[in-house]
C-alpha cells in the first residue's frame, strides 16, 4: 500500500477542516466551567437566571472537583469549582485564586423502626464510631445514652456510603476526622476513602434509597436531598454541647463562626465549628481561577457572573436549601479578586 | 472505485490495529506510577486507600473475575436450553417472538439492568434468597465462609445475576447459531436409531459443536468482564476483600467509573487507569483463551 487514492487524500483534508471549523466555532460565547458536583444545582439556577437577564451563558459542567482542577490547571475553562479546598502551597503553585461561592450542609439520615425524622440524637464520636464498625447494633449503651426516651430495637446497624468520589463524602469524613482520632487515624477525609465497614451506593439518590430500604441503615446525603426527600434525617450534638437540627439557620451560623479572614485562599473547612447553633458537618464549596488567564475577556465575564450571583442569587440559593455566603465574607472575597489580571481595562 | 474501497477498508482495519496499540501505551505509560510506587504488592493487597495514597487492586480483581465467572454460571444452563428449544423442539410459531424476545433483551441499556438491580432484584435478594442462603449453606464446612452473612440485598451474588441477564441474549444467539450448524442427516440418523432428544443434544450436538461452544463462552465472559454501570448499582462497592459471595464487593471497572472523576492525587488517577490496563490484560487473555481452546479442539475433531 505504498500509494493512496485521490479521493483518499480528499477525503482526509475535508475531514480536517471540519474539524478545524467546529473547534473555532465552540470556543466563542458562553463562560465555561467545570468541577464539583456539590454545589451544581445552585450554579445551574444561576446560570440559567443570569443568561435570562444578561444575555450571557454560563456553561457549568458537573465533572467532579479533582476534574474541575485538573481543567483549570490546563487552562481550558474559565473557572474551576472544588469542594475540597486547595492549600495555600498548591494555589501558589498552580498560580490560582480560590474563594467560597456557596454553603451547604449534610446530614445523616437513618431507617430504625420507630424512629421519625429528627427523632435520633447522635454526637460525632458516636457517628464516627457506628462508621469504624466498632458499635454494631442500634441498641449500644452509647446510642442509648444520647436517646435516654427512645426504644430501640437490638438491629444490626447497617453503614451506607457514597460509592462515587464526592463533596459530600468529603465534607462528612472531614468532620468525623475533626472529632475522632481513630476515624482520622484509619479512614482519614477525602473525597473517596476506604471504609472498613458497610456498602456503597451511587450519588444521593442511591444512598437515600439504600437506606430507606434496609431496616437499621445509617447513610448520609445533602441536606436539600434530605429535605426534598422526607428523610429520617438525625440531630447532632454539636462541639458547643447543644443539640441541634440541620437547618438553614444552623448552617449559616456555622459560616458566620468560622475565621475566613485568616485563612489564606480562604482555605477553610467548616466542620465542627464551633457557636451554639452551629450544625457540625457544614462546608463551603469553591470557586478557582487562575491569576493569570489566558482569555482575559472570559476571566472578566466569569467575575462578572459571580459579582451578580452574591448580589441577586440568594433567594435561589435558598430556595434550594444552600446557604448563601455572609455579606462580610463576601467583601473579603471580592478584595481577593485584585490577584486576576484582567489586563488593561477599556 | 475498486482502489478507492480497497484503500478505505485497508485504512479502516489498520486503524483498529493503531488504536488498540496506542490505548495500551496510553494506558501503560499512565499506569507506570502506580506499579512503580507499589510494585508486585499492587495485585495483592487490599487496600485501597485514597487519603493515604496506598492501593492495591486485589479486591477489583477478585470481584471482576467472581461476578463474571457467576454470570458464565447462571447463564450458561438456560442460554444452552434456550438454544436448543429454539433450534430441536419449538413450534414454528413460538421460534420467531422468542428470538425477538432474546434480541430485544440485548437492546436495553445496561444502566436500565443497573436499577433494576437495584430496586427490583436486590429487595427480593435481601428478604428471602440470601436468608435462605446464609441459613443453609453459611454454617456447612469449606464452603460455609461462601455464604456467610448479613444480608445486604446487593453483593457479588446479586452482581453475577444481573450480569448473567445481560450475557443471555449474547450467549443465545451464538448457541443458537451454533446448533444449526449441526448436519440434519446426524440428528435424524440418531433419531431414527431410537435416541431420546436428550440422548442426541448430549451425544449428537454438543460433541460436534465443541470448539465454537467455548469459543462462545469465551466472548460472554470477555463481555462480562467489562460491564460496568449495572454492576457499579448491584456490587455494593466495597473496597476490602471478602470471599462471602454475599458480601459487598467491587469489581476493576465499577471502581473505575466511581472514582475517576474525583482522582485528585497523581497516585490515585494512575492506580485507577492501571487497573484499567490489568482489565485488559485479563480480557486478553481471556479472548487468548477462547481462540486457543478452539483451535485445540477443532485439531482434536480432525483426527
Amino acid at each position: 500500500m505504498t500509494s493512496f487514492s485521490k479521493n483518499v487524500k480528499a477525503l482526509l483534508w475535508g475531514v480536517l477542516f471540519v474539524s478545524l471549523a467546529l473547534g473555532a466555532s465552540a470556543s466563542t460565547g458562553d463562560i465555561c466551567g467545570a468541577g464539583a458536583t456539590f454545589p451544581y444545582p445552585v450554579y445551574a439556577k444561576w446560570a440559567d437566571a443570569y443568561r435570562k437577564e444578561t444575555g450571557t451563558g454560563v456553561n457549568y459542567q458537573a465533572i467532579g472537583s479533582g476534574g474541575g482542577i485538573k481543567q483549570v490547571k490546563a487552562g481550558t475553562i474559565a473557572f474551576g469549582a472544588t469542594d475540597k479546598p486547595l492549600e495555600e502551597s498548591a494555589l501558589e503553585a498552580a498560580g490560582l485564586v480560590q474563594w467560597p461561592m456557596v454553603i451547604g450542609g449534610v446530614v445523616p439520615v437513618v431507617n430504625i423502626d420507630g424512629v421519625a425524622p429528627g427523632g435520633l440524637v447522635l454526637d460525632g464520636a458516636t457517628l464516627a464510631a457506628i462508621y469504624l464498625g466498632r458499635i454494631s447494633f442500634w441498641d449500644d449503651p452509647k446510642i442509648k445514652e444520647l436517646n435516654p426516651a427512645l426504644s430501640l430495637p437490638h438491629r444490626l446497624i447497617v453503614q451506607v456510603y457514597r460509592a462515587d468520589g464526592s463533596g459530600t463524602s468529603f465534607l462528612f469524613t472531614s468532620y468525623l476526622a475533626a472529632v475522632s482520632d481513630a476515624f482520622a487515624d484509619q479512614v482519614g477525609a477525602g473525597a473517596s476513602v476506604q471504609w472498613p465497614a458497610g456498602m456503597g451506593a451511587k450519588g444521593n439518590e442511591g444512598v437515600a434509597n439504600m437506606t430507606v430500604r434496609t431496616l437499621g441503615a445509617i447513610g448520609y446525603v445533602e441536606y436539600a436531598y434530605a429535605v426534598q426527600n422526607k428523610l429520617a434525617f438525625v440531630k447532632m450534638v454539636n462541639k458547643a454541647g447543644k443539640t441541634v437540627a440541620p437547618s438553614f439557620e444552623t448552617f449559616q451560623a456555622a459560616a458566620v463562626h468560622a475565621d475566613w479572614a485568616s485563612a489564606p485562599g480562604f482555605c477553610l473547612n467548616l466542620a465542627d465549628q464551633p457557636g451554639e447553633k452551629s450544625w457540625p458537618m457544614t462546608g463551603a464549596s469553591f470557586i478557582l481561577m487562575p491569576k493569570h488567564p489566558a482569555n482575559k475577556r472570559n476571566a472578566e465575564k466569569a467575575l462578572a457572573f459571580f459579582d451578580w450571583a452574591y448580589k441577586n442569587g440568594a433567594e435561589e440559593t435558598r430556595a434550594l436549601d444552600y446557604v448563601p455566603m455572609p455579606d462580610s465574607v463576601v467583601t473579603l472575597i471580592k478584595a481577593s479578586w485584585k490577584q486576576i489580571d484582567l489586563g488593561e481595562q477599556n | 472505485m475498486n482502489a478507492f474501497i480497497r484503500d478505505v477498508s485497508f485504512l479502516s482495519a489498520m486503524g483498529v490495529v493503531v488504536l488498540t496499540a496506542a490505548i495500551v501505551f496510553v494506558l501503560g505509560v499512565a499506569a507506570a506510577p502506580a506499579f512503580k510506587a507499589f510494585g508486585w504488592t499492587f495485585f495483592v493487597s487490599d487496600s485501597w486507600n485514597p487519603v493515604k495514597d496506598v492501593f492495591g487492586a486485589l479486591p477489583a480483581i477478585y470481584g471482576t473475575l467472581v461476578t463474571s465467572f457467576l454470570a458464565l454460571l447462571f447463564a450458561l444452563p438456560v442460554g444452552f436450553g434456550i438454544a436448543f428449544f429454539l433450534v430441536e423442539l419449538s413450534p414454528p410459531f413460538l421460534v420467531k417472538p422468542l428470538r425477538v424476545a432474546i434480541e430485544l433483551l440485548a437492546g436495553i441499556p445496561s444502566i436500565v439492568f443497573g436499577f433494576w438491580g437495584l430496586f427490583v432484584l436486590a429487595p427480593v435478594f435481601q428478604k428471602y434468597i440470601q436468608p435462605f442462603l446464609i441459613d443453609t449453606l453459611g454454617s456447612l464446612p469449606l464452603i460455609g465462609p461462601f455464604f456467610e452473612g448479613p444480608a445486604f440485598g446487593i453483593g457479588i451474588l446479586t452482581a453475577g445475576v444481573v450480569l448473567a441477564i445481560m450475557i443471555l441474549p449474547f450467549l443465545t444467539a451464538f448457541l443458537t447459531e451454533v446448533f444449526k450448524t449441526v448436519s440434519p442427516l446426524l440428528k435424524e440418523s440418531a433419531y431414527a436409531l431410537g435416541a431420546t432428544r436428550w440422548e442426541v443434544l448430549k451425544s449428537i450436538v454438543t460433541p460436534s459443536t465443541r470448539a465454537s461452544i467455548a469459543g462462545g463462552i469465551m466472548l460472554a465472559l470477555g463481555r462480562a468482564l467489562g460491564e460496568t454501570m449495572a454492576v457499579t448499582f448491584v456490587i455494593g462497592n466495597f473496597h476490602r476483600l471478602k470471599l462471602s459471595l454475599l458480601a459487598p464487593g467491587t469489581s476493576i471497572s465499577a471502581s473505575i467509573a466511581n472514582e475517576f472523576n474525583e482522582a485528585t492525587t497523581d497516585l490515585h488517577s494512575a492506580s485507577l487507569l492501571a487497573l484499567g490496563l490489568i482489565l485488559f490484560v485479563i480480557t486478553f487473555i481471556v479472548l487468548a483463551c477462547g481462540k486457543a481452546s478452539v483451535a485445540l479442539l477443532a485439531r482434536r475433531e480432525r483426527r
